[in-house]
């Protein structure tokens, strides 16, 4: 399979990432940075997984980002408006569900270009978020939030606990439902999928819900890291989530992706990223070479692509 | 069912153009209804200026899309353009070799996509998605955090001048758009664009270069980008790492309001300035009203997803 092949390539990128940055990034290989990266990643680990699905179907979700941060301020701003956190938890969630059945709507129903009708809804969740905190952060949240992030069951820290949960929802998901099958068949197949009588339309925007889902859970852990709600916090979050996704060797044509490319991606993504902070390259330059990482990405793609093309 | 329009034969084109103008019409009735401030001479020519640099980096965009791309780089494009050529600017004393670096830049940068998206073979959305962040990245860096301001009147003139009491900015607009509509309606070059737009593979068959003219149209949108970043900074007199972010959400939508398909191979210049006119409108009346410019991306962001869904709605109904 194409997955399998692409699989060392990232895992190659990852070891040489982990033995350089050892090497040269003091504090690099300690205990409390293995922590440190462990809740980066997650974080950026409940972007990509859906993130995976989405660009199998074909289609990119620009807005994860913007939504992200709006789901945070909506945590803050109903948790501390009604006292409860279990409003503000829920009423995150609901917010990031609402954003994913939009794109999902505009996506499925109304046959709009996914990187389009995402850059719109970007904007109308970046707006929301701004508009809601009144352009503010919101702090203050309480301390039962705070746990998320740096708590810890049985020795094992939450987050990585969230990273685990998510990632088996995604791996029963995607390989032992009909949901799977779809989403497989809606990137490679579509006309199949009609045949076999499955709903193509209900189960794209289902595909984006999800995605919206877990953006609102990675909003408590956000929310947790920063005690509260910012507006642009997120902004941009979308891209690394896709650059795990490209660097873990899902395609952006044909629908062919694997969660396990998926997982590593994210790894390496998230010790880069750790590794150049500990280097004290500033996190602009950081974004540059995480860009630099997803064409080389991509270059790779489309030269084994080509080869393929020569031999047949 | 037989319409006005068509009792005068227009041409679709012209009739989707002249919908536009009547949008475009009615929404500044509305505002001069609402707002005494909104036909005032002051406020009419510095819509106009701002319109022209909308339309000046969403013009280059408009062959993008036309040709079947799109290029979501130009924002960031514009941030590291005016970045470099205040830094040559003030390096040199010479408003011209920062133009040119500005402009190079600019070319440079689309140049680049043009590769990645004719060579590569990357989709043109991810391509130019990762420019965006490389740019991004590379201009807070370069800055960092820093504002460069100040620069000769002779420069400024560019962005904030006045010619026979109107802005400069407007006749760049105005040349832009007549030296691309005859571009693109009376050339060979022009018409292999729309060609290879609406199909590309007819278009390979019959001879068009393909490859070629997708390069050319993100080289053009890259050094649009590069005009439009000095006349950005002229204006603004100064340059800052995040000067361009809201222009990307702005350019793509007056394309997209302007009636030029996201599916390529239709739409007009002259859309995209009305495209830029509407939007431009919309924001300054909001500026009018007071209301805060937090809610300005949730406003662009509807103006998009309404506009494209009317687009993907009407190729529905008409069988496409």
């Amino acid at each position: 399979m194409g997955s399998l092949q692409r699989l060392p390539g990232v895992a190659w990128l990852l070891l040489a990432l982990l033995l350089g940055l050892s090497a040269i990034a003091p504090g690099f290989a300690s205990a409390a940075n293995a922590l440190n990266v462990a809740q980066q990643a997650t974080l950026l680990l409940l972007l990509a997984l859906p993130m995976t699905l989405i660009i199998m179907t074909e289609g990119l979700d620009l807005s994860m980002g913007a939504s992200l941060s709006l789901c945070t301020v909506v945590l803050a701003v109903t948790s501390l408006g009604s006292g409860s956190l279990a409003l503000g938890i829920a009423a995150a969630l609901l917010a990031g569900v609402l954003i994913g059945l939009l794109n999902g709507v505009l996506i499925a129903w109304l046959d709009l270009p996914p990187f389009v009708a995402t850059l719109g809804t970007l904007g109308v969740a970046q707006g929301l978020a701004l508009v809601l905190a009144e352009g503010r952060s919101t702090s203050g949240v309480g301390d039962g939030l705070a746990t998320l992030w740096n708590g810890a069951v049985a020795g094992l820290p939450v987050p990585l606990l969230f990273a685990v949960v998510a990632w088996a929802v995604f791996h029963v998901l995607l390989h032992h439902t009909r949901f799977g099958v779809a989403v497989v068949a809606l990137g490679g197949n579509r006309e199949a999928l009609k045949l076999a009588g499955m709903n193509e339309r209900g189960s794209l925007v289902a595909v984006y819900a999800l995605g919206g889902l877990f953006v609102g859970l990675a909003a408590l852990l956000l929310g947790s890291r920063l005690g509260g709600g910012h507006p642009t916090a997120a902004i941009g979050m979308e891209f690394d989530a896709i650059a795990a996704v490209a660097v873990g060797g899902t395609l952006f044509e044909r629908g062919k992706g694997s969660l396990g490319g998926t997982v590593l991606g994210v790894l390496a993504v998230g010790v880069m990223r750790n590794g150049l902070n500990l280097l004290s390259m500033p996190s602009s330059l950081q974004v540059a070479a995480v860009g630099a990482v997803v064409i080389a990405a991509l270059v790779l793609d489309s030269l084994r692509g080509q080869h393929r093309g020569f031999a047949s | 069912m037989s319409t006005l329009a068509q009792k005068i034969h227009l041409a679709p084109e012209q009739r989707s153009l002249l919908l536009r103008l009547v949008v475009l019409l009615l929404i500044g009735t509305g505002l001069a209804l609402v707002s005494s401030a909104f036909l005032g001479a002051n406020n009419l020519l510095n819509l106009l200026r701002q319109a022209s640099l909308v339309f000046l980096l969403a013009s280059g965009l408009t062959l993008v899309i036309l040709c079947g791309g799109l290029d979501l780089s130009i924002g960031a494009n514009v941030a590291m353009s005016a970045c470099l050529a205040a830094t040559v600017m003030k390096a040199t004393g010479s408003p011209l070799a920062g133009c040119a670096a500005g402009l190079a830049s600019g070319l440079l940068v689309g140049g680049v996509n043009g590769l990645l998206v004719t060579r590569v073979r990357v989709p043109p959305f991810i391509a130019t998605y990762g420019t965006l962040w490389i740019l991004h990245g590379l201009t807070y860096w370069f800055m960092a955090g820093d504002t460069i301001h100040g620069f000769p009147p002779a420069f400024r003139f560019l962005g904030s001048g006045y010619w026979l009491g109107v802005p400069v900015p407007v006749f760049l607009m105005i040349g832009v758009l007549a030296l691309g509509t005859l571009f693109l309606q009376y050339t060979t070059m022009g018409q292999e664009i729309y060609a290879t737009g609406s199909n590309t593979e007819a278009a390979a068959l019959s001879g068009v270069p393909v490859l070629n003219r997708r390069l050319l149209v993100y080289m053009l949108s890259g050094g649009m980008a590069g005009l439009a970043s000095l006349v950005f900074l002229a204006r603004l007199n100064s340059a800052e790492g995040d000067m361009g972010e809201a222009l990307t959400l702005q350019a793509v939508g007056a394309v997209l309001i302007g009636g030029t398909s996201l599916f390529g191979g239709t739409g007009t210049l002259a859309g995209t300035l009305v495209g830029a006119l509407v939007l431009t409108v919309v924001l300054n009346g909001m500026n009018l009203l007071a209301i805060s410019a937090n809610w300005q991306p949730l406003i662009t962001g509807v103006i998009v997803i309404v506009s494209v869904a009317a687009d993907a709605l009407s190729r529905r109904r008409s069988g496409d």
